[in-house]
């Protein structure tokens, strides 16, 4: 299985990459890029290969979701400490990221599997850690308590340390987050984008930003 | 009625047209044009642009953001259908397990096939890549070259629409005065490649991709394309205004319910059906070209997948536009008491030459990318800009290490989030969470840019595909296995890219001083990745060290075409689309001439 990562670009992570406007640490969904499958033993049901497109989709269309009331509570308070609100937008929960990563640690697709396994097993360290050092659910510790548990689980942890599991399941969850958030329309307009409309013509760049990058010789073919 | 059913067949058309994408598509525009009556099999469902493609929803409305899965390589709102890299129930093999010795076969069992979400960029071939064998001493000569395929570049580009400029680079053909559409502007980051690309010695030129930037031209155009033709001309200059400029929004990907870029379903069928002459049956899978004692093609066996059912249709002329090697397949399968070895095969190289494209890639973070103002960064929903392969003197004086050269692809800009990429980059290595988290994404979104290297491969003995013995598909039609194998000149191409592509980030101002692998092997994307597969039926100079000659016939059985990249000798950078077109343009005109004379 390929692990895509910024020194390993193809056009068809291209595409996803290009729509997801970012290298850094690439993280796109691995199976996307498919191993040299070569039956199509263990096809998993999903949402199959023929689905109705311009249908309206909400989680748990097309497989049953897995959090329990409690876990709900732990993922929008774990997702807002990620994504909180702020001056202008608002927080990843208030945005139906919860559901996001519900359905995504649920659905049978390989890469899902794998991460349900991390997710779920983060959760339950979460919560009970949160009750061993605060006597409470995550979702029901201060404000305080929840950003110094995620600060403890946001380092780097050295493998075998107490920290390791912990500490890649925030990576992954954040991820999510993040993805949730930034697909939705608040979450695109946060980072400025302003596409997605039709328009009579393409007008490019702005002049005074072409200016500024001292670019303005490059537009004329 | 031009969707047929098995039982509402004709008793015998004049050609069977296998396949419905590129090929088969730009087939049956010809020969229906030309009055000829068809019928079009495709494996697939019918499929309709304008009420099927989701233009404006965003990844919210989708499963998983509508990020990729097996079920939809490119994401839940990609057009393909019943397809990607598996199909379920039909699967093929690979003969070696070793990594790098396998090949992923993409399929699209849908109409248009992958023609419905494929990248539109529509690069010609030039006069070396019809030639390469002459040029380097490698792979194998075109029996045609660039100046017998020119003119049905030009047809091709008038009629699916094509924005591009005319640079006049080295083995980078010019189109005639007015045949392309004018290009969009560039984006902010295409001119800082650019500008920085030139210090380095790197062209950047505007892109060349079948999107209508401006509606067509159907006043002038359906007279030059079939001069003397009156329904011809009315058909296609009715149809052309159907088809809307682009509006500058949503991934061609996904289609394009307003017809403006090419699909086979939004160009060439739905002229084709006004033509009356057209018949198309889906959900037909072919198995066999069928033969008669004289060894002359009399139609195609196929199997209905709604009813599991086989049944027969003849035609005068059998053409093949399944893909490379589902027509590869289908000849091979083929097999008689007088083709035992398969259709079309005594030469023995059906199945052999199988090419895809090299890809490999680099990107990094552009500082002066950071805090742009946000504006549009839609476009065309592709590449505005390219680099065609710029260093053919160096590597004809053996400069290079790897004998054929690359183009290059970018990616710039705010597009639509959809899967989740860092905006924020890790420092330290910790997560980084919280309202830095929010204020690092909305600096750094549209800061970054990479770029991927499209190269040719060379054939070689050790790619190709043959009958599995043992393994059959849903309806029992034995599958193809792969073998596979890159040589050092792709190895060594993909290194020259992603080095390349590091010096290029850096002089646009990238910090990083990770620097990629010199070892290609690591880097190289798997055979069929790149879905540029060609090869299979390669046409060369005479039946003994080819299978189709000059007008894509096979030299074994007269009534038998393949329109498809099957007859491709050589796989240029250039990606392979446009040439398809323009070589199923030439060969249905051969076959309109052959029947006109009585010959078939």
């Amino acid at each position: 299985m390929n692990t895509p990562s910024p020194t390993r670009i193809d056009r068809r992570l291209a595409i996803k990459w290009m729509m997801a406007a970012g290298a850094g640490a690439l993280l796109v969904h691995p199976l996307a890029f498919g191993d040299a499958v070569t039956s199509d033993a263990g096809q998993p049901k999903g949402y199959g290969t023929d689905p109705n497109l311009m249908k309206p989709y909400k989680p748990g269309d097309f497989w049953s979701l897995t959090f329990t009331e409690e876990q709900r509570k732990d993922v929008a308070a774990l997702c807002d400490v990620i994504i909180p609100a702020d001056s202008q937008s608002a927080s990843a929960s208030a945005l139906g990221v919860t559901d996001f990563i519900d359905e995504w640690v649920s659905a049978p697709y390989e890469g899902n599997v794998a991460d349900r396994k991390v997710v779920m097993g983060g959760l339950e360290w979460l919560a009970a850690e949160s009750r061993r050092r605060y006597g409470a659910a995550f979702a029901g510790a201060t404000d305080a308590q929840r950003l110094e548990i995620c600060e403890e689980m946001s380092m780097k942890a050295a493998d075998g340390s107490a920290l390791e599991k912990p500490s890649k399941f925030f990576k992954r969850f954040r991820n999510l987050t993040a993805m949730g958030f930034y697909t939705t329309p608040v979450g695109m307009k946060d980072i400025g984008y302003v596409g997605n409309l039709p328009l009579a013509k393409f007008d490019g760049p702005p002049a005074d930003l072409v200016a500024k990058l001292g670019l303005t010789d490059e537009v004329k073919w | 009625m031009p969707f047929v059913t098995p039982e509402s067949t004709l008793e015998k058309y004049d050609v069977i047209v296998v396949g419905s994408g590129a090929a088969g598509g730009q087939s049956a525009y010809t020969l229906t044009m030309d009055g000829a009556r068809v019928l079009m099999l495709e494996a697939g469902r019918n499929y309709d642009p304008r009420t099927e493609t989701p233009m404006f929803n965003t990844p919210d409305q989708a499963p998983l953001r509508g990020s990729g899965t097996p079920q939809k390589p490119f994401g839940y709102f990609d057009a393909t259908i019943d397809g990607g890299w598996t199909v379920p129930g039909e699967p093929y093999t690979n003969a070696s397990d070793e990594k790098g010795r396998q090949f992923k076969w993409w399929r699209a069992r849908m109409l248009g096939g992958r023609t419905n979400h494929w990248g539109r960029i529509s690069l010609r071939n030039g006069p070396y890549d019809f030639k390469p064998r002459s040029r380097d001493g490698l792979g194998f000569d075109w029996p045609i070259s660039y100046e017998d395929v020119a003119p049905y570049y030009d047809r091709v580009e008038m009629l699916i629409g094509v924005y591009g400029t005319n640079e006049g680079l080295e083995n980078t053909p010019n189109s005639p005065e007015g045949v392309l559409l004018p290009p969009p502007k560039a984006r902010i980051g295409e001119l800082l490649a650019r500008q920085r690309g030139r210090g380095i010695g790197i062209p950047v030129i505007p892109a060349h991709r079948a999107v209508l930037s401006k509606a067509l031209d159907y006043k002038t155009l359906p007279a030059k394309l079939h001069p003397g033709n009156a329904k011809a001309q009315r058909v296609l200059a009715e149809d052309m205004q159907n088809r809307a400029a682009c509006f500058w929004a949503t991934s061609c990907g996904r289609g394009c319910a307003i017809r403006a870029n090419y699909q086979s379903t939004t160009v060439h069928i739905p002229p084709a059906l006004a033509t009356g002459n057209l018949d198309i049956l889906t959900g037909a899978m072919a198995r066999e070209v069928t033969v008669d004692s004289s060894g002359k093609a009399t139609g195609v066996t196929y199997i209905d997948k709604a009813s599991g059912r086989e049944h027969h249709v003849s035609a005068r002329v059998v053409v093949l536009a399944a893909g490379a090697c589902e027509t590869t397949r289908l000849l091979l399968n083929s097999k008689s008491a007088l083709f035992p070895n398969g259709l079309a095969n005594s030469s023995g190289l059906v199945g052999k030459y199988i090419m895809d494209t090299v890809g490999a890639g680099w990107g990094g973070h552009i500082p002066a990318l950071e805090d742009i103002p946000p504006h549009n960064e839609d476009g065309a929903g592709g590449d505005h800009v390219y680099t065609p392969w710029w260093l053919y003197k160096e590597q004809l004086a053996g400069k290079l290490g790897f004998a054929r050269g690359y183009h290059v692809e970018f990616m710039t800009g705010k597009q639509m989030p959809q899967g989740y990429s860092n905006f924020a980059e890790d420092k330290g290595g910790g997560t980084l969470f919280g309202p830095r988290l929010k204020e690092e994404a909305r600096r750094n979104y549209g800061s970054y840019v990479g770029f991927t290297g499209r190269g040719e491969m060379i054939p070689n003995k050790d790619s190709f595909c043959e009958i599995d013995p043992k393994v059959v598909d849903r309806w029992g039609i034995p599958v193809l296995r792969f073998n596979w194998k890159w040589s050092e000149h792709e190895i060594r191409q993909v290194a020259h890219m992603r080095s390349t592509f590091a010096d290029w980030v850096s002089a646009m101002g990238c910090k990083s001083t990770e620097r990629p692998s010199k070892d290609g092997t690591k880097a190289i994307e798997p055979g069929g990745s790149i879905i540029h597969e060609v090869g299979g039926t390669i046409m060369g100079p005479d039946a003994s060290s080819s299978v189709t000659n000059s007008s894509s016939r096979t030299w074994d059985v007269k009534n038998v075409y393949v329109a498809d990249g099957a007859v491709f000798a050589s796989n240029a950078d250039k990606n392979p689309t446009l040439t398809i077109m323009a070589l199923a343009w030439r060969t249905a005109d051969r076959i309109l001439d052959e029947m006109r004379r009585g010959n078939v």
